[in-house]
């Protein structure tokens, strides 16, 4: 196995929450995992607690360094986080992105140069998927967690999103996790694939 | 020149417009009757209560009995704010931010007038001291009921927007700015609206009242832009703060948006 070599870019220790069971895991530079689990079985829950945006139990360390030694907002553009609605605060699509994306950029997703200038109110969840993936990569995150990003994309679009992940992954030498319920994609973009544990409640009670 | 004393019946009258207005709106089958009366019934006994009570308060001329007065003022103003938020901060936070953010601004700026700009000797003196504290409280009240609930039910509303920023490493001031501003402009309106027509539109209150007492219009009309000020100011601060500890009880120490935090009013 060739991955010994590699760096650890994540590990996660025994990380758990209200909605999910401990979960550790490591992912190695360059190195994209699908993720599957059925409905309600945690999995935005896991992201949203690696992330930092929802209380949980357990460590994850970035490169060695554990999530609570670091600033919050810091870990969170370094460990950067796709939900599966992304939110749009501003009027236009432009006033959301730190710095601007390349017209090669916009058009390596499908999207035109002047969907910038847009009003956010009339872009497709399809573009707003992919905008709000693009708006992720600018700031160069190490780690990016994907809740299923292509659910409302076309086959095409979908096929370039792949792409898009995968050579930022390499080029960056970062590490992914793609949610994914379909086992043609997983095929397409994984390197390993992890089912959600599932969470015991009776033992809970 | 002296106050023409009203009677029971003069009262009476007047009430008579209010049972009025109740029976044509059952009429109309629009359903407001019964908090409309019961509203008018509370509004009767408690003014009648304190003007029983500030009766008591002028012949005892207490410290002791004003600053006591005040405080259960500022008590039911707390339950007041609370009462008007449609979700609440659990654990008593909602009615303690409140009660703070209420209770230094109107104390305060109450203090300072009675003292500094109006000079009474002593200063507790009940005539001026629970007036001025009702009128600053009672608006103070309103503003940070109206910012507060927008404050909550924004932070709710809007937890997708406040996250997305919150994910793109934005801290809680810069992912809560436009929910802390609409929420100090919604707080303030009435306000501005109120300095805005003062004198115009309407006379207000305290002002009518003094020139109805007999005393002159110009000298009733410094005392209301002196309190149009302290009403002003004191929202104002009271509103920011109430803000401020509202919005730091929203996130927590890993700026996390904490909805949990907030429950539904029952």
């Amino acid at each position: 196995m060739s991955n010994v070599q590699k760096s650890i870019v994540l590990d996660v220790r025994a990380l758990s929450g209200a909605y999910f069971a401990p979960i550790s895991l490591q992912l190695v530079a360059g190195e994209v995992l699908c993720l599957f689990g059925v409905s309600g079985s945690g999995k935005s829950q896991f992201l949203r607690a690696l992330v930092d945006l929802e209380p949980h139990q357990g460590a994850v360390f970035l490169h060695g360094v554990e999530q609570q030694q670091m600033l919050a907002n810091l870990w969170r553009r370094k460990v950067a986080y796709l939900p599966a609605e992304s939110g749009w605060w501003a009027a236009r699509v432009g006033n959301h992105f730190a710095t601007p994306p390349s017209a090669d950029e916009l058009a390596s997703l499908g999207l035109e140069a002047s969907i910038l200038a847009r009003e956010v109110d009339g872009i497709s969840s399809g573009e707003r998927q992919r905008l709000g993936l693009l708006r992720l990569l600018v700031q160069r995150p190490q780690v990016i967690l994907l809740d299923e990003p292509s659910a409302n994309l076309d086959p095409e679009s979908t096929l370039k999103m792949e792409q898009v992940v995968r050579a930022y992954v390499r080029e960056a030498q970062a590490a992914a996790i793609w949610v994914s319920h379909d086992p043609l994609q997983r095929a397409r973009i994984a390197d390993r694939s992890m089912d959600m544990p599932l969470l015991n409640t009776e033992a809970m009670r | 020149m002296n106050l023409i004393q009203l009677s029971a019946l003069d009262l009476g009258m007047a009430a008579l417009l209010v049972l009025i207005l109740g029976a044509l709106i059952a009429l109309s089958g629009l359903g407001l009757t019964r908090s409309l009366y019961v509203s008018s019934l509370r509004m009767t006994l408690q003014l009648l209560l304190i003007g029983v009570v500030l009766e008591a308060l002028f012949r005892l001329n207490n410290p002791w009995l004003v600053v006591l007065m005040g405080l259960v003022m500022l008590a039911v103003a707390g339950w007041e704010v609370v009462a008007r938020q449609k979700r609440r901060l659990r654990g008593g936070w909602g009615y303690g931010i409140g009660l703070v953010a209420m209770a230094l601004p109107a104390f305060t700026l109450t203090l300072f007038t009675l003292v500094v700009l109006v000079g009474v000797q002593p200063w507790y003196t009940p005539q001026y001291a629970i007036p001025l504290l009702g009128m600053i409280l009672g608006n103070t009240m309103t503003g940070i009921g109206l910012g507060f609930n927008r404050l909550t039910l924004g932070a709710a509303a809007s937890r997708r927007e406040i996250e997305a920023q919150l994910l793109l490493g934005y801290d809680m001031r810069q992912a809560s700015r436009k929910l802390r501003q609409d929420s100090l402009h919604t707080a303030m309106v009435p306000t501005i609206n109120m300095l805005t027509v003062a004198g115009v539109v309407s006379l207000p209150g305290m002002m009518t009242g003094q020139i109805l007492a007999g005393t002159s219009p110009i000298e009733a009309v410094k005392y209301q832009i002196l309190l149009m000020f302290l009403i002003t100011s004191a929202t104002g601060l009271g509103t920011m703060l109430a803000i401020e500890l509202g919005t730091r009880r929203l996130f927590d120490e890993r700026q996390r948006l904490r909805l949990d935090r907030l429950m539904e009013a029952k």
